[in-house]
C-alpha cells in the first residue's frame, strides 16, 4: 500500500535519513521507533509531503508521491494525527471535525462519518458545541483522531502520539489507537515509547542515525537483546 | 450647552457610521487573521471601488443596483490582484516590508487616481428625504447603508461559520499549518480570504458613496480609524472588531458635534492610544 | 587591505568628507543646491528612525516629532518672537515627552511587531488631527509661514542664502552618521539585536529590554524632532500633510528601508535615491500629469520592496560579500 524505497532526505546542507527502504501493506500497524534524532519525524515529514525527499521513491497506492505538496497527499488518502493534536482551540468540537472532513470527496459523507466518530468516541458527542481548547488533554486526543478519520483515509500516520503526555494518558492513547485498529485502518505510527508501541504494531522498523537499522515482527523485534537493553529497558 | 436633541441625533448618526467602519475593520480584520499581513492600502482599495460606483451610476447611467454590484466586483478583482502580485511574493518578508509594500500600494493608488481623476470631489446624488423620527433627522441614505451593513456581516458571519472553506479560514487563523494536513491548500484560502476581503471593501464602498463624495484621498480619511479599530477590538478578533466601531464611531459623531470633526478623531484616537496601555490584546482580549 | 563593506562605506564618507565643503563653492546651481539640502536634512531624519527600526521597532508615526518639532519653533517664534535656538529645545522637550508617553506603556506592556507599528501611526494621526482642529494658531491644513526676520538673521535662524544651509545639512548629517555608528559599536549592539530578533532570549541574558526601547525612542523622536526644525527653518513655511501624519511617516521609513536599515549609508543612499527621484519624476512630468510622479514613485516602492527586500545598499553590501568569498573560503558551499 505504502512503499518508500532507498529514500534520502535532509535539510540544506544536513542529510537527516539515508536510503531508508520501509513498507506498509493493507490492514498493516507499523511502527517506527527510534532515539531522539534518529530521522524519525524527518520520515513523517517526507510522507506527510512537508518536505520534499532527495532521492529514492515514495509510492502511495501505485501513486508517486514524492514531492507532492502536503494537501495533495491527504488527498490521496493518507490522513494525519499530528505531533501535538494541532487542534483548532477556537473552533467548536464539530468544527474540528468538518476541518477533518475539507476533502471534497469526504464532504458527501459528513454525516455518516461523524456518526462513526461519535459512536467511536461518545465523549465527542456528549461535547460536541465545546471549543476544543476547552477539552481535556483526553478529549483533545480523541478528537486529533476523530479528525484524522473524518477525511475517509486508508491509512492513517500517527506522529509521536505519546509524546509530553503523563504516562497513564499513555496507555489510554494506545487503547485509543487500538480501537481505531480494530475498525480495520492501517497504520503507520512513529513514536519514541517503543515498549508500548511494540505491543500495538504488527511490525516495526527501528531507526538510527537516519538508516534502518532492522525491521521486523513486533514481537520478534522486543524479544532482541539489542532492543531491549537499549529502548525497552528490562 | 449644546441642545441634546443634537447630541441624540449625532449618537444615531454613529451608530449608522459605526456599521460601515465595521465592514472596513471586519475585511481588514479577516485578512490579518488569516494572512498575518496588514493592507495598509485597504480603505484605499475602498475608494476606487467608490470611484467604479460613481462612474456607472452617475457617468454611464446604470441603475444605483447595477452599480453597487459593479463597485462589489471590483472590490474582489482587486483584493485578489492585491494578493496575487503583492502578498504572495513577500509573504515570508519580515513584517516591516509587507507593510511597506502596501504602503508603497497607497501612495500608487492615491496618486494614480489624482492623476486620472483629479482631486475634484464626486458624489454618487440620490434624491432621498430625511426621515424624521421623534423630531430627530436621519439620512434615509445613512438607515440604507446601516441595516444593509448588518445584513451583509449577518451574510459574513453565516460564511464563516456553515460554509467549509469559511471555517477553514477561522482555522488556518488559529494553525497556519495544520489546515494542509487537513487537505486544504493554503494558498487557495488566502486567495478565497483576500476575494472576501476585496468584496467588504467593494461593499463598503458602495455604501459610502451613497453618504460621501469620493476623492483621492478618501482612503488617507478612512484608513487610519479603521485600523485602530482593528487593533482596539484585537487584531484578527471579529467580535472585537465589531463592537469597536461602534465606540470608535459614537466618540467621533458626538465629538464632532461637541467640538469639532478634528477633535472627534482626536479623541478617538487619544483614547485608542490609551486602551492600548489599559488592554494591549484589544478590549476582548482575555487574560493570560 | 580588504574592501569589506564596512571600510568602503568609511572611505566613501572620508572621501565625500574631503570635498563637500568645497562643492557650494563651486557654482553648484541653486535647484541642485536644494535638492543636496534636502538630503542631508531627510537622511538625518531616517537616521533617526533607523536608530528604532534596526532594533524591531517599527514606527510608522514618526509624522509625529517631525511635526512637532516643526510647529513648536514655527509657532514659538511666530507669536512670541522666541528664538528658534530655544524654541528647538522647547521642541526637543516636547517631543521626548510625547516619545515618553508612547513608549513606556508599549516597552511595559509588551506591545511590539503590528500592534507597535499602529498605534505609533495613530500617533501620528493624532498630532496632524490636533494641528488642523487648532486651526486659529497653526493655519489647520492651510499650514503657515514663518514670519521673516529680515535678512540672515542668526537669531531667527534664517539664511535665504542656501550656502549657509548646505553647511548646517551638512553637520546634521555627519552627527546623525555619528549617532548611528556610535550606537553601532556599544557595547550593546549584540544584545539589542537579540531584542530585536528575540524578545525573551535577550531578556534572559539579562538585559533590560523595557530600558533600552525607552532609551532608543526618546532618542530617535528627540533627534527627529531636530530635523523637523531644521526643515522648518531651510523652508520657512509648515504645513500638517509634509510634516506630520501617515503619509510623511512612510516617507522615512521607505528611504531607510529602501537604502537598507542594517548598514551606516543605507539611510543616506534611500534618501538620496528617493528625493533624486521624486524630483526627477517632478521634472519629467512637471504640472501637465498631476499624480504622475506620485503613481511611478509608488510603484518602484512596491518593486523595489518585492525585490530588494535587504535595500539597495543592504543588497550592493550583501553582493560585494558574496564576491569576495570565494577567495577568502572557498571550502564552504
Amino acid at each position: 500500500m505504502l512503499e518508500l524505497r532507498n529514500v534520502t532526505a535532509g535539510y540544506g546542507a544536513f542529510t537527516a535519513l539515508w536510503d531508508v527502504t520501509l513498507a506498509v501493506e493493507r490492514g498493516e500497524a507499523v511502527a517506527v521507533v527510534g532515539p531522539n534524532g534518529a530521522g524519525k519525524t524527518t520520515l513523517l515529514r517526507v510522507i506527510s509531503g512537508v518536505i520534499a525527499p532527495r532521492g529514492g521513491d515514495f509510492v502511495f497506492e501505485d501513486a508517486p508521491l514524492g514531492g507532492r505538496p502536503a494537501h495533495e497527499i491527504v488527498a490521496h488518502g493518507i490522513a494525519h494525527v499530528p505531533e501535538g493534536r494541532r487542534l483548532f482551540p477556537a473552533l467548536t468540537v464539530t468544527e474540528n471535525l468538518k476541518m477533518g472532513a475539507f476533502l471534497r470527496s469526504a464532504r458527501k459523507d459528513f454525516r455518516d462519518s461523524l456518526e462513526r466518530v461519535y459512536a467511536l468516541f461518545p465523549v465527542l458527542a456528549e461535547r460536541h458545541r465545546q471549543r476544543a481548547g476547552s477539552l481535556s488533554g483526553g478529549e483533545q486526543q480523541m478528537l486529533a483522531v476523530g479528525r484524522a478519520l473524518m477525511s475517509r483515509p486508508r491509512l492513517i500516520l500517527f506522529d509521536e502520539p505519546s509524546m509530553g503526555l503523563a504516562p497513564v494518558m499513555v496507555l489510554r492513547l494506545f487503547d485509543l489507537i487500538r480501537r481505531v485498529r480494530e475498525e480495520g485502518y492501517t497504520i503507520l505510527i512513529v513514536e519514541q515509547n517503543v515498549r508500548q508501541v511494540l505491543k500495538l504494531v504488527d511490525r516495526a522498523y527501528l531507526l538510527e542515525v537516519g538508516r534502518v537499522k532492522m525491521h521486523g515482527r513486533a514481537a520478534e523485534l522486543s524479544e532482541q537483546d539489542f532492543v531491549r537493553k537499549a529502548y525497552v529497558g528490562l | 450647552m449644546i441642545d441634546p436633541i443634537f447630541l441624540l441625533e449625532a449618537a444615531v448618526n454613529g451608530i449608522m457610521l459605526g456599521g460601515v467602519l465595521a465592514l472596513l475593520a471586519l475585511g481588514l480584520n479577516l485578512i490579518f487573521g488569516v494572512l498575518d499581513v496588514v493592507w495598509i492600502a485597504y480603505v484605499d482599495l475602498v475608494m476606487v471601488s467608490m470611484y467604479a460606483v460613481y462612474f456607472t451610476v452617475m457617468v454611464y447611467g446604470w441603475p444605483l443596483w447595477l452599480g453597487g454590484l459593479a463597485g462589489v466586483a471590483l472590490g474582489v478583482v482587486l483584493g485578489l490582484l492585491v494578493h496575487v502580485l503583492i502578498i504572495t511574493p513577500i509573504l515570508d518578508s519580515p513584517p516591516v516590508n509587507q507593510l511597506l509594500a502596501t504602503g508603497g500600494l497607497l501612495f500608487f493608488i492615491q496618486s494614480f487616481a489624482t492623476f486620472l481623476w483629479t482631486t475634484d470631489h464626486r458624489s454618487v446624488r440620490i434624491a432621498l428625504p430625511p426621515l424624521e423620527i421623534a423630531g430627530i433627522f436621519v439620512s434615509y441614505a445613512r438607515l440604507i447603508s446601516f441595516v444593509l451593513s448588518i445584513a451583509v456581516m449577518i451574510g459574513l458571519y453565516l460564511f464563516l461559520t456553515r460554509t467549509y472553506i469559511g471555517t477553514a479560514m477561522r482555522a488556518v487563523s488559529q494553525d497556519r499549518g495544520a489546515m494542509a494536513l487537513m487537505g486544504a491548500n493554503p494558498q487557495r484560502v488566502y486567495l478565497v480570504t483576500s476575494a472576501v476581503g476585496g468584496a467588504m471593501a467593494g461593499v463598503a464602498a458602495v455604501l459610502l458613496s451613497i453618504q460621501y463624495s469620493v476623492h483621492p484621498y478618501f482612503g488617507a480619511a478612512f484608513g487610519p480609524i479603521t485600523f485602530m479599530i482593528c487593533v482596539l477590538g484585537g487584531l484578527g478578533n471579529m467580535v472585537g472588531a465589531f463592537v469597536a466601531s461602534f465606540i470608535m464611531s459614537e466618540i467621533i459623531a458626538i465629538g464632532g458635534v461637541v467640538w469639532s470633526t478634528e477633535m472627534g478623531y482626536v479623541i478617538a484616537f487619544a483614547l485608542f492610544i490609551v486602551m492600548m496601555f489599559v488592554r494591549p490584546g484589544g478590549i476582548f482580549a482575555r487574560r493570560q | 587591505m580588504s574592501a569589506t563593506p564596512g571600510r568602503i562605506a568609511f572611505a566613501t564618507v572620508v572621501a565625500f568628507l574631503g570635498i563637500a565643503p568645497f562643492l557650494p563653492m563651486a557654482g553648484m546651481k541653486q535647484y541642485m543646491l536644494h535638492v543636496v539640502i534636502q538630503i542631508f536634512i531627510w537622511t538625518f531624519i531616517g537616521q533617526a528612525w533607523s536608530l528604532m527600526g534596526r532594533f524591531g521597532l517599527v514606527s510608522l508615526g514618526h509624522g509625529a516629532f517631525l511635526g512637532i518639532g516643526a510647529y513648536a519653533t514655527t509657532l514659538l517664534w511666530n507669536f512670541y518672537g522666541l528664538t528658534p535656538w530655544i524654541g528647538s529645545l522647547v521642541a526637543v522637550a516636547l517631543a521626548v515627552v510625547m516619545a515618553f508617553l508612547v513608549a513606556y506603556p508599549c516597552s511595559r506592556f509588551g506591545i511590539i511587531g503590528h500592534y507597535f507599528a499602529l498605534t505609533t501611526l495613530a500617533v501620528g494621526e493624532v498630532v496632524r488631527l490636533l494641528i488642523i482642529a487648532e486651526r486659529d494658531w497653526t493655519g489647520g491644513s492651510l499650514g503657515v509661514t514663518l514670519k521673516a526676520a529680515g535678512d540672515a538673521s542668526f537669531i531667527a535662524l534664517q539664511y535665504a542664502d542656501k550656502q549657509v544651509w548646505y553647511y548646517v545639512g551638512l553637520v546634521l548629517w555627519l552627527a546623525g552618521l555619528w549617532v548611528w555608528a556610535r550606537l553601532d559599536r556599544s557595547m550593546a549592539r549584540a544584545a539589542m539585536e537579540a531584542i530585536g530578533e528575540d524578545e525573551t532570549a535577550a531578556a534572559s541574558v539579562g538585559i533590560r529590554v523595557t530600558r533600552f526601547k525607552l532609551w532608543l525612542t526618546v532618542l530617535s523622536a528627540a533627534l527627529t524632532a531636530l530635523g523637523g526644525v531644521a526643515y522648518a527653518q531651510y523652508i520657512t513655511y509648515v504645513n500638517p500633510e509634509t510634516l506630520s501624519g501617515i503619509g510623511v511617516s512612510l516617507r522615512i521609513v521607505f528611504a531607510v528601508v529602501l537604502g537598507g536599515m542594517y548598514s551606516l549609508l543605507g539611510p543616506t543612499v534611500g534618501t538620496a535615491l528617493t528625493i533624486a527621484l521624486s524630483e526627477w519624476l517632478r521634472i519629467v512630468f512637471g504640472v501637465k500629469f498631476i499624480g504622475m510622479a506620485e503613481t511611478i514613485y509608488g510603484l518602484l516602492l512596491v518593486i523595489f520592496i518585492i525585490f530588494l527586500p535587504a535595500g539597495i545598499y543592504g543588497s550592493l553590501a550583501d553582493l560585494v560579500r558574496r564576491r569576495r568569498r570565494p577567495a577568502a573560503a572557498p571550502a564552504t558551499a
